[in-house]
């Protein structure tokens, strides 16, 4: 099959610092609003006043977070807001050392999935871990969200800075 | 319900490089060339085409199948795209196969290009956008952590050991030294090798991840009686299958592609499979992280739920093993340009069967294979079978 394969040329980084080929440049203006939705909309409104709010389906008695106005596995409508708790278990987790664009960190993110509960088994958000060695977080570890205060939250999932390991 | 026997006659491709100077435009008519010249056939013999790419962002071009349609023969012929994330390049030459089973084609020139080295600083910045944009993209997520989330969740589900995992990085690597088009081909890799490299998103490692990378790969897909003209080692499409999980991603059970297992089954069924164990030879499973590779061959039925892991280990999967595993090298190996990867895998199993694959020819003249893809929001499984 070799001969089946194009001889593509191959650049290198010093091909472009040092001018040896020809290239142009783009930064896109590109700039959104997104509209937060029904659902979303509602979870939003609570995480303003502290409190993590999920959706009912009637069908199949799911109860759902992130909340959805539709239920995909029976595709019936939910029927109401439920109120959850603020606490939760890691179903899994990361230490990452890197930013997206791949700079290095001194000191690790810890993205998890959370499940929350009042939700349905296995029904978790992503969240950040924080007050926590790293070397200590596990699947299974209970954990609690720590809220901004009042008058810093704006209606966003970044109203929760993070979740704490539950003493 | 009738269906056409469907054939692939003719496949080429690029290298994949880290960095083309070739144009997306440019690679993909270098790919379209090879796999027609392979077959002795030209573009007036094409009824129509199938153009495969990953997300616009990477390119920074909007409507990106029209802007490469000239350089994949789409002039004046009927043209589509499919696109289904990472699993596009397993998609599309399913588009091709449903082109020409349903009788309406009987020639499909099959395209898959991706260059992503034109997005700056990094193209995870354009992969970014697959978050939700209220419930997730304002925690700033990095691409790699939902990734490193389901390894997670994979190895604790099964008390699974990285070090048994890192042999699919290594077994990939040097498998790719034998592909001519390979980016990181390495014959002299060990184990100690990835589980030293750098620390990305534990525990994803940077010798886990396949790279960035610019390339094209084609197929030419035809009916039987042109099939029966044009070759005398037809490798015919016998089954193919998708299926999409939810979206809602952190609400699935990340230790199990279940949307493989659906893919995996349809293609089964249609193929006429009921032992796939023993019924299918080889196989390319995607495998842009060395535990996907096992996560997708459990999915796929080939191993027990948890096991892969340990069978890799013992050499099952070795090119001269008894289950060969992406014999190219992969994506770990031979590179990761999105769409054109998963094609990459069908040409693949296309060269194998036909005993066309030079130094990297699994033994015991293998009669059937499948290659599979994954993607979207983890979410997508495609899965083609063929055999000759």
């Amino acid at each position: 099959m070799e001969q089946h394969v194009y001889d593509t040329k191959y650049l290198r980084e010093q091909d472009f610092t040092e001018g040896r080929v020809l290239f142009e440049t783009w930064s896109p203006n590109a700039r959104y609003a997104w509209d937060a939705g029904v659902a979303i909309g509602r979870f939003l409104q609570g995480l303003k006043a502290g409190q993590l709010i999920g959706t009912h389906c009637p069908s199949c008695a799911r109860v759902m977070i992130p909340p959805r106005m539709f239920c995909e596995h029976c595709f019936a409508p939910a029927d109401a807001f439920v109120p959850l708790q603020d606490t939760g278990t890691i179903i899994t987790f990361s230490l990452c050392y890197v930013t997206w664009d791949m700079v290095s960190l001194e000191e690790p993110q810890i993205p998890a999935v959370i499940a929350i509960d009042g939700a349905s088994p296995g029904m978790g958000i992503l969240h950040l871990v924080g007050e926590a060695d790293p070397k200590a977080v596990k699947i299974g570890m209970r954990v609690q969200a720590v809220w901004k205060p009042d008058e810093e939250r704006s209606g966003a999932i970044t109203d929760i800075a993070y979740f704490k390991p539950l003493k | 319900m009738g269906r056409n026997r469907v054939a692939v006659v003719g496949a080429g491709m690029t290298k994949f490089v880290r960095r083309a100077q070739e144009t997306a435009k440019e690679l993909a008519w270098e790919a379209a060339s090879k796999a027609l010249e392979s077959c002795e056939m030209s573009l007036d013999d094409i009824d129509a085409v199938v153009i495969g790419s990953a997300p616009e962002a990477f390119d920074g071009v909007h409507m990106k199948s029209e802007y490469l349609s000239d350089a994949c023969g789409g002039w004046g012929k009927p043209v589509i795209r499919g696109y289904v994330g990472g699993g596009t390049g397993v998609f599309s030459p399913i588009q091709g196969w449903y082109h020409v089973a349903s009788g309406l084609f009987d020639t499909v020139l099959v395209i898959c290009e991706e260059k992503m080295s034109s997005c700056q600083p990094h193209p995870q910045g354009a992969f970014l956008t697959i978050f939700d944009h209220t419930t997730e993209r304002p925690l700033e997520p990095n691409l790699l952590w939902i990734f490193a989330l389901e390894m997670n969740a994979y190895m604790s589900r099964y008390g699974l050991d990285k070090r048994d995992i890192a042999t699919v990085s290594v077994k990939n690597k040097r498998n790719a030294a034998d592909h001519p088009a390979a980016l990181l081909g390495d014959a002299e890799i060990t184990v100690d090798d990835v589980l030293n490299s750098e620390v990305l998103a534990w525990p994803v490692q940077r010798l886990d991840v396949s790279p960035i990378t610019d390339g094209a790969v084609a197929l030419v897909m035809t009916a039987e009686h042109v099939a029966r003209r044009v070759t005398n080692q037809p490798v015919w499409v016998e089954g193919v299958g998708w299926s999409l999980d939810t979206a809602y991603w952190s609400n699935r059970d990340l230790s199990y592609p279940t949307y493989v297992e659906e893919a995996a089954r349809m293609a089964y069924k249609m193929a006429g499979i009921t032992e796939p164990r023993k019924q299918i030879h080889i196989a390319e499973p995607y495998d842009p992280f060395d535990y996907k590779e096992l996560h997708h061959l459990e999915g796929l039925l080939l191993f027990d739920k948890g096991k892969a892991p340990e069978a890799a280990a013992a050499g099952v999967t070795q090119r001269d093993g008894d289950l060969p595993v992406c014999p190219s090298g992969g994506l770990l190996g031979v590179g990761n340009p999105i769409a054109a990867a998963g094609l990459m895998k069908v040409a693949e199993i296309f060269w194998q069967l036909r005993g066309e694959a030079g130094a990297r020819q699994v033994p015991g003249q293998p009669k059937r294979g499948l290659a599979q893809a994954w993607g979207d929001l983890m979410q997508v499984g495609t899965v083609i079978v063929m055999g000759i």
